[in-house]
């Protein structure tokens, strides 16, 4: 993949998204049903890997992603284009899930001190005494085989939730750090954190996974 | 992160790299981090990673609805749109 096409293709793909939903959006107006569940299969992942993180059980959070289909259906005509719908939908997904019962989640205050890397690979002097050992080339080859996007989702999974939603809404649904502060109500500096700390872990877990010092 | 005058250190340095690819670091913070990546192979190896595993999170695709999944989002929008709000 050239360069441009990496750094550009979040972006790229939301901007494209975008597009494809304002019309499936006025299908859907029209009663088109093929539009409707076009919409469903689009966003559903985004949704679903949202509401998990805010309810206790895969069930619950289904049952918060239709409801926030319902919703859409039933009060289309409120969606008035100020975001993206995939926003817009996000927002009404976080405050379905909020009034669905939220788990125990939001306990470990953002300013907690956290390193993106363990104070024991550095020595007294904070210079690296435990280097990062190179493993870019050998998770390309595993993304070319298709084997590696398990592993991602496992890592990402295993994050704290809202390093995870703030990393899935930016890194994996393309959303603007704008968008994500909508969505889940936060200030930017704090966005900025938590995707500091999930994209710190997730690049731990992915050594573990390839490095071989 | 404060900064003092002289260069930042790796332990420093990967703590800013989030604010580097995000664009939000100030001018002065942004010379002295890229100063020291210029002189840091094993720094500048952590930013290719960190800017790797940000790559490797977009190749996460929506997969297909089941064809069970598909069935029963129609047959809730169809009562969706028979029942009165």
């Amino acid at each position: 993949m050239p360069p441009t096409a990496r750094s550009h293709r979040g972006r790229r793909r939301s901007v494209k998204v975008v597009e494809d939903d304002v019309e499936l959006l006025a299908r859907l107006r029209a009663g088109d049903e093929h539009a409707f569940v076009t919409l469903v299969a689009r966003h559903h992942d985004s949704m679903l890997r949202l509401a998990s993180s805010f309810v206790p059980s895969q069930a619950v959070a289904e049952e918060v992603v239709q409801d926030t289909w319902l919703g859409v259906v039933r009060g289309i005509d409120r969606f008035e284009g100020r975001s993206s719908l995939q926003t817009w939908l996000l927002r009404i997904l976080v405050n379905r899930a909020r009034t669905a019962g939220v788990k125990e989640r939001r306990h470990t205050p953002i300013g907690d001190a956290e390193q993106a890397v363990d104070a024991t690979r550095f020595d007294k002097t904070g210079q690296w005494s435990s280097p990062p050992a190179p493993w870019v080339d050998e998770a390309d080859e595993r993304l070319a085989a298709g084997t590696l996007t398990a592993t991602i989702r496992d890592a990402l999974g295993n994050l704290p939730p809202l390093q995870r939603e703030v990393v899935a809404l930016r890194d994996v649904d393309g959303l603007s750090t704008r968008e994500v502060c909508d969505v889940l109500d936060i200030t930017e500096g704090n966005q900025r954190v938590l995707l500091h700390r999930g994209r710190s872990r997730l690049r731990q877990a992915l050594e573990s996974e390839f490095g071989r010092a | 992160m404060l900064l003092r005058r002289r260069d930042i250190v790796c332990q420093q340095a990967v703590e800013l790299v989030t604010d580097y690819l995000e664009g939000t670091l100030s001018r002065r913070e942004r010379r002295r981090f890229e100063a020291h990546l210029a002189a840091c192979e094993h720094c500048g190896e952590y930013l290719a990673q960190m800017r790797a595993t940000v790559r490797l999170s977009g190749q996460i695709t929506p997969g297909d609805l089941t064809p069970e999944m598909r069935a029963e989002f129609v047959a809730l929008y169809e009562r969706w749109r028979s029942q009165p709000d």
